[in-house]
């Protein structure tokens, strides 16, 4: 699926480091989602039958028992493969290129609108990430929010939300 | 022939204009969706949603139905012609596809694949239109013990079937379970798992967990590897097109197995991808030609494609027959029944005639539109692959925020997709499996249902589980297949190889 790291990339989290960190905080869930169940009563109610933690009680059981197994094949997992990177710097800094701006758009669209956080982001996006030219970048990132809106507002009637500059136009 | 008349009936209802319509839209969006990075058949499906939410519920799933052809059409475009699969299912095609396509015989790959590919839902949707309405008469018998069995041999064959750990499509799945229960208890009415979050009241919505996983991971993922296409062109002459068809016409032993294998498998929700690769290794083995297997042997294209079509159509039977769905993208479909009002399960059949029939014509009509459009718009989806990725990636993630938004209109849930994304990537690289996650967020509310009327029954004893030989033979067909990794294992071990071999 992915390129193999280059040689002189740094090493930056090795791929059982990650296997074991995730194993880990699956079973902490398990943990927290079976002692929760205890408290909600995961035993047998006159009239009810079983209680309504008894379900995600069994099933916490069963993602501690399954989350303990991959830890400890994580753990004793040393192949050729496990010590890889996990991501590179390049490949860690480009997905942060993309969840910063992206978390950043999600927190603007309840201030400006989503069709305006929209024309940010994506020609944002062209002209940081892609490098695109600036015009191809605007006209690209006019077009889209100007069709979505047509398409969600009028045609098909889903209310998307609005900002300022929606209510100055009237909507 | 009862069924025959309902599917005439079927054909007048999906037959109309509109319909049509939105049959050939459905399916040039579910190809575009099927042949982008990032915009898979489960969430491309899921975003559309809401687009459908003003349609009559017939009209709308034949429209959702078709982008499913259609990304499963599209998924083979970028396997043969840039060795990226669109799609899990497609990733045995890209073996001998990719190859054929080097060698200059893109044309008989696609022809080879998209043929194939309408071969195998054929098969399946004739399968459907005779079977559907009996296994619906049979369930309608089915009491919580004999549904909770069926949910049981679900995810039992997610385990057995799976081509990973099957310890990480236990922990994957039980993180869905747990993602479902949250929210308020059906049957007692008591809040849980929401830890204070009103947010959580009213639990997951699993259509953010697919947009999330499946969007939003993918897309990391491709931003990731920094994205290069190298791609083949592309263009289909008519000539090609006959030609290969000929040669098709001589590998029906292949296409019959591989379709046996689709069905099967997507019936039994082992779903598309480990039907592929089933039928590519059964076709390798049982061919004359196996040594060339992976060099860009047609047969190889035949086999998986059949197979995966096959398996992703007939997914649909224990959804629309019992509720269950048999694929992520299934599930989203069934999803809709219940936006739309429809109470999925044996008595749609009953109450909704017009509805599953249309559906089921709606399946014949959408593939053949389908074969057509693909076989002569090839050029045209392969360019949508030229377009940098840098302008298509925040297009979709944009859709993807909007697709989460509008599923319950609320900010909150555009978060979760953020969190889904994160995860859906992690989970990615590690190999744990993202369908059965998806699949028990959707089920894990009425396989515990189930479960617990059964017991209520029974007053406690499991002994109701096997209380006659109908749910005792479900039950046991998934204790076997739970097993199954055991008894590999086990073998091997009698065998005398050390498991360290294997790996490699």
């Amino acid at each position: 699926m992915h390129e193999s790291p280059s040689d002189d990339a740094p090493l930056l989290v090795s791929r059982r480091a990650v296997d074991i960190f995730v194993a880990l905080v699956l079973l902490i869930i398990a943990l927290v989602i079976g002692t929760e169940s205890v408290s909600l009563g995961h035993g047998w109610m006159e009239g009810v039958g079983p209680a309504a933690g008894f379900f995600p009680f069994g099933i916490s059981v069963l993602l501690g028992g399954a989350s303990l197994i991959n830890l400890i094949n994580a753990v004793r997992n040393r192949d050729a493969e496990s010590q890889e990177d996990f991501v590179t710097l390049t490949g860690l800094s480009r997905i942060m290129f993309v969840l910063l701006p992206l978390a950043a758009y999600i927190a603007a669209t309840q201030f400006i609108g989503i069709y305006v956080a929209s024309a940010i982001f994506i020609a944002g996006f062209m002209i940081a990430f892609g490098h695109n030219g600036i015009l191809k970048s605007l006209l690209v990132g006019t077009a889209v929010p100007l069709v979505l809106f047509f398409m969600f507002e009028r045609w098909f009637l889903v209310p998307l939300p609005k900002g300022p500059l929606e209510a100055l136009l009237g909507y | 022939m009862e069924e025959i008349a309902s599917l005439m009936h079927g054909f007048s209802v999906a037959a109309t204009p509109f319909n049509l319509l939105l049959m050939v839209t459905g399916i040039i969006l579910g190809v575009i969706i099927g042949v982008l990075p990032g915009l898979g058949g489960a969430n491309g499906v899921a975003i559309l949603l809401p687009l459908t939410f003003t349609m009559p519920p017939t009209s709308a799933i034949i429209m959702l139905s078709c982008i499913y052809w259609g990304a499963l059409f599209g998924g083979a475009i970028t396997s043969i012609l840039f060795n990226i699969p669109g799609e899990p299912w497609s990733v045995a095609t890209t073996f001998d596809g990719h190859p054929m396509a080097r060698q200059g015989r893109a044309d008989e790959a696609l022809t080879a694949a998209f043929t194939s590919s309408f071969v195998g839902a054929l098969v399946a949707v004739i399968m459907i239109t005779f079977l559907a309405p009996l296994v619906a008469k049979f369930a309608l018998k089915f009491g919580p013990a004999e549904f909770f069995a069926v949910f049981f041999l679900t995810f039992a064959s997610f385990v057995g079937m799976s081509r990973g750990s099957p310890m990480k499509v236990v922990a994957s799945m039980s993180l869905g379970f747990i993602l479902g229960a949250i929210g308020l208890d059906q049957m007692t009415g008591t809040l849980r798992l929401t830890f204070g979050f009103t947010e959580l009241l009213n639990g997951f919505d699993f259509l953010i967990a697919v947009i999330g996983l499946f969007g939003i991971g993918e897309i990391l993922s491709s931003i990731e590897d920094g994205l290069k296409f190298q791609g083949a062109h592309a263009k289909l002459r008519l000539g090609a097109v006959f030609t290969t068809w000929g040669k098709l016409a001589k590998l029906w032993m292949t296409s019959v197995r591989s379709c046996l294998v689709g069905c099967w498998m997507g019936i039994t929700p082992g779903g598309a991808t480990p039907a592929s690769f089933m039928s590519y290794g059964l076709a390798k083995r049982f061919s004359r030609n196996g040594d060339n297997f992976g060099k860009g042997e047609i047969e190889g294209v035949v086999a998986p494609e059949t197979a995966a079509h096959a398996a992703g159509t007939s997914a649909l039977l224990p959804m629309i027959t019992l509720g269950i769905p048999g694929s992520p993208t299934a599930a989203v479909l069934l999803g809709g029944l219940m936006i739309w009002g429809l109470q999925p399960g044996p008595m749609l059949f009953v109450e909704q005639k017009e509805f599953v029939w249309g559906l089921i014509a709606s399946m014949y009509l959408g593939n053949i539109v389908g074969l057509i459009i693909v076989l002569t718009c090839v050029p045209l989806f392969a360019a949508i692959l030229r377009v940098p990725f840098s302008i298509i990636a925040p297009i979709i993630l944009v859709v993807c925020a909007i697709g989460a938004y509008t599923v319950n209109n609320a900010m909150f849930d555009v978060w979760m997709m953020l969190v889904f994304g994160i995860v859906g990537y992690l989970f990615n690289r590690l190999d744990y499996p993202l369908a059965p996650l998806v699949l028990a967020i959707v089920l894990g509310d009425k396989a515990e249902e189930g479960f617990r009327q059964a017991l209520l029954g029974s007053q406690g004893g499991l002994g109701v589980f096997f209380s006659n030989w109908l749910v005792g033979s479900i039950m046991m067909l998934g204790l076997v297949l739970l097993f199954w990794p055991v008894f590999g294992w086990l073998k091997e071990r009698l065998a005398g190889t050390p498991s360290s071999e294997r790996a490699s």
